[in-house]
C-alpha cells in the first residue's frame, strides 16, 4: 500500500508538546496496551511526571468479546495509584472507532471516579462509530478504509506507523 | 416342505464336512448332503452361490427380559434378532423378574418362546430361590419343567457352604450348574477393571483377582463334589489359565467367553463409553489376547453373545450409573469370524465355538447338519461387510460398543426346524 | 477420538479434565487468571464481559465452598448465577440426569458448572449439549475437578515461577481423590519432572504410577527435598474400616506436621484444597504456618475460575 504515513517520532513531539502545558504533578497518566503504554511510558517519563505510570488491558471490557471471544495473552491492568478525584490522561496510538477508548473509560470507572478524563492519541485516523473526540492529537491522518493503521516500536524503542491490509 | 440349499459352501464342524455341496431338508431335519435323496423333489431351492452354509448358532447367553423387563425388550423382537443373527438355539439366563425359579415362569417362557416359531429357547433355571444365594431352588422340578441346567447368571452366592450345598444337590440330580467366577466382596461398586483406564477414569474397580479366587472355590467344589460346572464369562488370563488346568486334571468343566471380552479391553472405555460398561468388566489387553488365545487352543470351550438389550435411557447416564451389558445375538456370528480372520483360524473351526461345541455344553440336538438332525441352518455370506447401526439392528437393545464397526459376515438366511425363520433383503 | 472437550478447532468448548488438555491452553488460563486477580483487588470486583449470560450451579453432591466460589467467579463476570442443589435421591427416581439439562437449556443456560458424585458426569453432559452450550465439571466422583488443579497449578506457579525444577508431592487419600487426578496432569503437562504420591497402599489406586508420578509409602522419605506439598482431605467415612484403622494412626503415619514438614526444602509451600481435618491430615502448627499458602488458594480459585469463565464465554477466537 502506498499511502504516506508520517513520521511517528515527529507525531510524539507534537503531542508531547502539546501535553507539556496541561500536566500537573497530580495528573495521573494511564496507557491503553500495548501501543499506547509505549506512547504512555515515552511521555510519563519525557513529561517528569511524579505519580506512577498506569497501564490498561481492555480485554475485559471489550464489546466484541461476543463475537470474537476473550483475546490470548491478556495482561493484567496496572493503575498503581487511586484514580477518585483525580485529573487523568489516557493514552492510545490510534484513535479510530472509539470503541477501544469506551472500554477503557468503562474500566477506568470500576477503580473510582476521576475528576476529568482526557484524551490524548498519537494519530487520529478518524472513522468514529462512536461520540468520543480525542483533545490532544498528534495528528490526523487518512487511512484508507479497511487498512490498519499500527504502532510499531523497535529495539532502540524508537516508534513507527505501518499500514495492513484487511483488518 | 422340502428345501434345496444348493452351490453353497456347507460347513458342519461336529462332522468335519467343508466342502462345496448342496443340502438337503425335508419334514424339519436334514435330508442329507451332496447327491440328492432319492425321489427328494425340492418345494423350495436357495441358491447360496458364494455363501456359507452352517448350522444355525448356539448362543449359551441370550437375555430376552421376558418375563417382567420388556420394556428392555420382548420375546418378538429378541427371537427375530436372534434369528436375523443366525442364532437358531439359545439358552436364557434365569435373571428375568421375577427370576426364572417356578415350574410356571420357566413353562409359559418355554410355552411363549415355542409359539413364536422362531429360534428354540433353552431356559437356564435358578440355582437358588429369587437368586438370593440362600435357599436352593426347586431343582428337580425345574428339570422337568424345562430347564437345562441351573444358573445364579450374574447374582452371586456369597456364602460358600450355599454354593457347596447346592453343587452336591445338582449333582445328585445329574445336572449341571452354570457360574460366574466373581468374588462378591471384591467386585462390590466395581465397575471396571482394576487397570490403568480405571485409575484414570476414577471408577470404582473390579481386580482380576476377583474372578480367579471364585474359580478357585468353584474348582475345589467341583473336586469336591464332582458336579459337572460349566464356567460363564471368562475374563481374565489368570482365570483361562486355571481352567486350562483344571481340565488338564480331568475335572468335568467347560466354560465359555463373551464376544465382546474377545475384542475389547479397557482401553475402548476411551471417554466413559457406557457401551463398554460390561459384566464383567473389559479388561486389559493382555487379558483380551489370552482369551482370543483359549479361545482357539479349545481351553474356552464356546464363544456367547451374552445377549443384554438395554434401553437408551438407561445407557444415558453415567458410566458407573449406566445398565451395564451389550446386544450380541446379531453381531456373535461377525464377531466369531473377526476373531477368526485376526487370530488365522480355520473357519470350520470357529464356527465350532458357535454351534456344535454350545450344543453339546447345553446338551441338545443341535449344532450339526448330519442326515437326521434339525434343521437348523444358517446360510451367510462371510465376505460381506456390514456397517453397525442401531437401524440396522432388530434387537430392541441398540446399546452396542461396536457401533459404527464394518464386521465381516453377513447372515442371508436363518432356518429354524427346516422353515426360512429369516430372510435377508438381496 | 477427539478431546471432548475441545471443538474441531482445538479451542477450549468444555472444561472436564486435565488429562487432554494442551500446555497452550491450561498456561492461557493461567495467564488470564493473573488478569483477574489484579481485578478482585479493584474497587469494583467486577468486569461486564459474561452480562446477559446464565451460569448454572448444578451441584449433585452438596459442596458450599465449591459452588461459592464458582458463583463469586461468574458474579465477577456480571453474569446470571442460578444455583441448583439436586439431591441425588430424587434423579435416581424419575427425572435422569439428561431430562434435567434439557430443561435448564431451555431455560436459556450458557454455561453448567456441574459436581456430581459419578465419574464421567460431566462428559455425559457435555456430549449431549447444543455446541453453545459449554459445561465447567466442579468435580466429578473420584474422576476430575480440573479449576480445583488449575488453581493448584495457578498458586504453584505464583509461589515457585518455574514447574521445570519442582519436586511436588502429594499426600494422603490418592485413591478417592480427584484433586490429585487433576492436579498431577497439571504438573506433569506443565513439565515438573518429580512429581510424588505418598499414602499407604491402600489408598493408592493401581498403577497410580501410569500417570507419571512416583510412590512412597514413607512420609519423610517422601516428603525429602521437595518444593510443593499438597496435602488431601481424608473424608470421615474412610477413616475407620478396610482402608486405614483409625484417623489417629492415619495422622501418626501421615499428617503433615512440622517435624515432617522440616524434610521438605526450608522454602517449601504447603497446600491443602480444604475443608481440612486439622490433627487428622496436617497439624495445625503447619497449617497455620508461615510455608501454608492454604488461603491464597482460595483467592486464586476464583480468578482461576473467572479466566476459565470468560475463555468459555467468549466468542470463537
Amino acid at each position: 500500500m502506498s499511502v504516506a504515513l508520517p513520521d511517528a517520532e515527529r507525531l510524539y513531539d507534537a503531542l508531547a508538546r502539546e501535553l507539556r502545558p496541561i500536566v500537573t504533578p497530580a495528573t495521573g497518566m494511564i496507557g491503553i496496551q500495548t501501543g499506547g503504554a509505549w506512547v504512555a511510558e515515552r511521555l510519563h517519563r519525557d513529561l517528569g511526571l511524579a505519580i506512577p505510570l498506569g497501564t490498561l488491558n481492555i480485554s475485559f471490557y471489550r464489546d466484541d468479546y461476543a463475537s470474537s471471544g476473550l483475546h490470548a495473552n491478556v495482561r493484567p491492568s496496572q493503575i498503581p495509584f487511586d484514580v477518585n478525584g483525580r485529573r487523568i490522561v489516557l493514552v492510545d496510538d490510534v484513535l479510530f472507532t472509539g470503541r477501544t477508548v469506551r472500554g477503557a473509560m468503562n474500566e477506568l470507572f470500576d477503580y473510582g471516579r476521576p475528576e476529568s478524563i482526557s484524551l490524548a492519541v498519537l494519530a487520529d485516523r478518524g472513522g468514529r462509530e462512536l461520540p468520543i473526540a480525542a483533545q490532544f492529537v498528534g495528528a490526523t491522518v487518512a487511512v484508507p478504509p479497511g487498512a490498519k493503521l499500527d504502532l510499531r516500536r523497535d529495539d532502540a524503542g524508537r516508534l513507527s506507523l505501518h499500514l495492513e491490509a484487511g483488518g | 416342505m422340502k428345501i434345496q440349499i444348493k452351490n453353497g459352501r456347507l460347513v458342519d464342524p461336529r462332522n468335519h464336512v467343508d466342502r462345496a455341496c448342496d443340502l438337503f431338508v425335508a419334514d424339519g431335519c436334514i435330508a442329507g448332503a451332496g447327491a440328492a435323496p432319492a425321489g427328494f423333489r425340492a418345494d423350495r431351492t436357495i441358491d447360496a452361490a458364494g455363501l456359507v452354509v452352517a448350522p444355525g448358532l448356539v448362543d449359551l447367553a441370550a437375555r430376552l427380559r421376558e418375563p417382567g423387563l420388556e420394556y428392555k425388550a420382548t420375546l418378538d423382537s429378541e427371537l427375530y434378532a436372534a434369528v436375523a443373527g443366525g442364532v437358531t438355539s439359545l439358552a436364557c439366563p434365569p435373571d428375568t423378574d421375577p427370576p426364572l425359579d417356578e415350574p410356571g415362569l420357566v413353562e409359559m417362557l418355554k410355552r411363549r418362546a415355542a409359539s413364536r416359531n422362531l429360534a428354540h429357547v433353552y431356559p437356564l433355571g435358578a440355582l437358588t430361590a429369587k437368586l438370593e444365594g440362600a435357599r436352593l431352588a426347586e431343582l428337580a422340578t425345574l428339570r422337568d419343567a424345562g430347564c437345562v441346567a441351573f444358573s445364579q447368571a450374574d447374582a452371586p452366592i456369597p456364602d460358600t457352604a450355599v454354593l457347596w450345598r447346592a453343587l452336591q444337590y445338582a449333582a445328585t440330580l445329574g445336572v449341571s450348574v452354570w457360574l460366574r467366577p466373581q468374588d462378591p466382596y471384591l467386585a462390590r461398586d466395581g465397575v471396571a477393571h482394576d487397570g490403568e483406564v480405571a485409575t484414570r477414569l476414577g471408577l470404582p474397580a473390579i481386580p482380576p483377582f476377583a474372578e480367579t479366587i471364585a474359580l478357585g472355590a468353584i474348582l475345589a467344589l467341583v473336586r469336591a463334589t464332582g458336579t459337572r460346572v460349566h464356567l460363564c464369562r471368562l475374563s481374565t488370563a489368570a482365570g483361562v489359565a486355571m481352567v486350562h488346568a483344571a481340565k488338564a486334571e480331568g475335572l468335568p468343566v467347560t466354560c465359555d467367553a463373551g464376544a465382546h471380552h474377545v475384542h475389547l479391553s479397557e482401553m475402548d472405555l476411551a471417554h466413559y463409553d457406557a457401551h463398554c460398561h460390561l459384566v464383567p468388566p473389559l479388561r486389559s489387553l493382555r487379558d483380551r489376547d489370552a482369551l482370543q488365545a483359549g479361545l482357539a487352543d479349545g481351553t474356552i470351550d464356546a464363544l456367547c453373545s451374552d445377549h443384554t438389550p438395554v434401553d437408551e435411557d438407561a445407557k444415558q447416564m453415567p458410566f458407573g450409573e449406566s445398565a451395564p451389558g451389550a446386544t450380541g445375538l446379531e453381531l456373535l456370528l461377525p464377531l466369531t469370524l473377526k476373531w477368526a480372520r485376526e487370530r488365522g483360524i480355520a473357519l470350520a473351526d470357529a464356527l465350532a465355538r458357535v454351534t456344535c461345541t454350545p450344543a453339546r455344553i447345553l446338551g441338545i440336538e443341535a449344532g450339526h447338519l448330519a442326515p437326521g438332525a434339525p434343521a437348523d441352518v444358517c446360510v451367510f455370506d462371510p465376505e460381506a461387510h456390514v456397517t453397525v447401526s442401531a437401524a440396522g439392528l432388530q434387537s430392541q437393545g441398540k446399546n452396542t460398543p461396536f457401533l459404527g464397526y464394518a464386521l465381516p459376515g453377513r447372515v442371508r438366511f436363518t432356518l429354524v426346524g427346516g422353515a426360512v425363520t429369516y430372510e435377508a433383503r438381496a | 477420538m477427539r478431546n471432548p472437550q475441545l471443538n474441531e478447532k482445538g479451542e477450549l468448548q468444555h472444561l472436564l479434565a486435565i488429562e487432554g488438555l494442551p500446555r497452550e491452553i491450561i498456561v492461557r488460563i493461567l495467564d488470564t487468571a493473573a488478569s483477574f486477580v489484579g481485578v478482585t483487588e479493584r474497587e469494583v470486583k467486577k468486569v461486564p464481559l459474561l452480562r446477559g449470560k446464565s451460569v448454572f450451579n448444578l451441584f449433585f453432591e452438596p459442596s458450599t465452598r465449591t459452588r461459592t466460589t464458582f458463583e463469586i467467579a461468574a458474579k465477577r463476570l456480571s453474569a446470571d448465577v442460578i444455583n441448583l442443589n439436586i439431591a441425588t435421591s430424587s434423579q435416581t427416581k424419575g427425572e435422569t440426569l439428561l431430562d434435567t439439562i434439557d430443561n435448564l437449556a431451555a431455560m436459556h443456560a450458557d454455561m453448567f458448572v456441574v459436581r456430581h458424585g459419578t465419574s464421567g458426569a460431566a462428559h455425559l453432559i457435555a456430549r449431549h449439549v447444543a455446541p453453545h452450550h459449554h459445561v465447567i465439571n466442579a468435580g466429578d466422583g473420584r474422576h476430575a475437578h480440573p479449576t480445583q488443579g488449575l488453581l493448584d497449578a495457578y498458586t504453584i506457579r505464583h509461589y515457585k515461577r518455574d514447574f521445570a525444577r519442582l519436586a511436588v508431592a502429594v499426600v494422603g487419600d490418592i485413591l478417592h481423590s480427584r484433586v490429585a487426578r487433576s492436579l498431577i496432569h497439571a504438573l506433569t503437562t506443565l513439565g515438573s519432572p518429580d512429581v510424588r504420591v505418598i499414602g499407604p497402599q491402600t489408598l493408592l489406586p493401581t498403577g497410580v504410577e501410569s500417570l507419571g508420578v512416583r510412590v512412597f509409602h514413607d512420609m519423610l522419605r517422601g516428603l525429602r527435598d521437595v518444593d510443593v506439598i499438597v496435602m488431601l482431605r481424608l473424608q470421615n467415612e474412610r477413616m475407620k474400616g478396610p482402608l486405614l484403622p483409625s484417623a489417629q494412626e492415619f495422622f501418626k503415619c501421615y499428617g503433615l506436621t512440622a517435624e515432617k514438614l522440616a524434610a521438605a526444602k526450608p522454602d517449601a509451600i504447603v497446600m491443602h484444597p480444604g475443608p481440612m481435618n486439622r490433627g487428622v491430615e496436617i497439624d495445625s502448627t503447619v497449617a497455620d504456618g508461615r510455608q501454608a499458602v492454604i488461603l491464597p488458594q482460595v483467592t486464586f480459585g476464583i480468578a482461576v475460575r473467572m479466566a476459565v469463565m470468560s475463555i468459555l464465554g467468549g466468542g470463537a477466537t
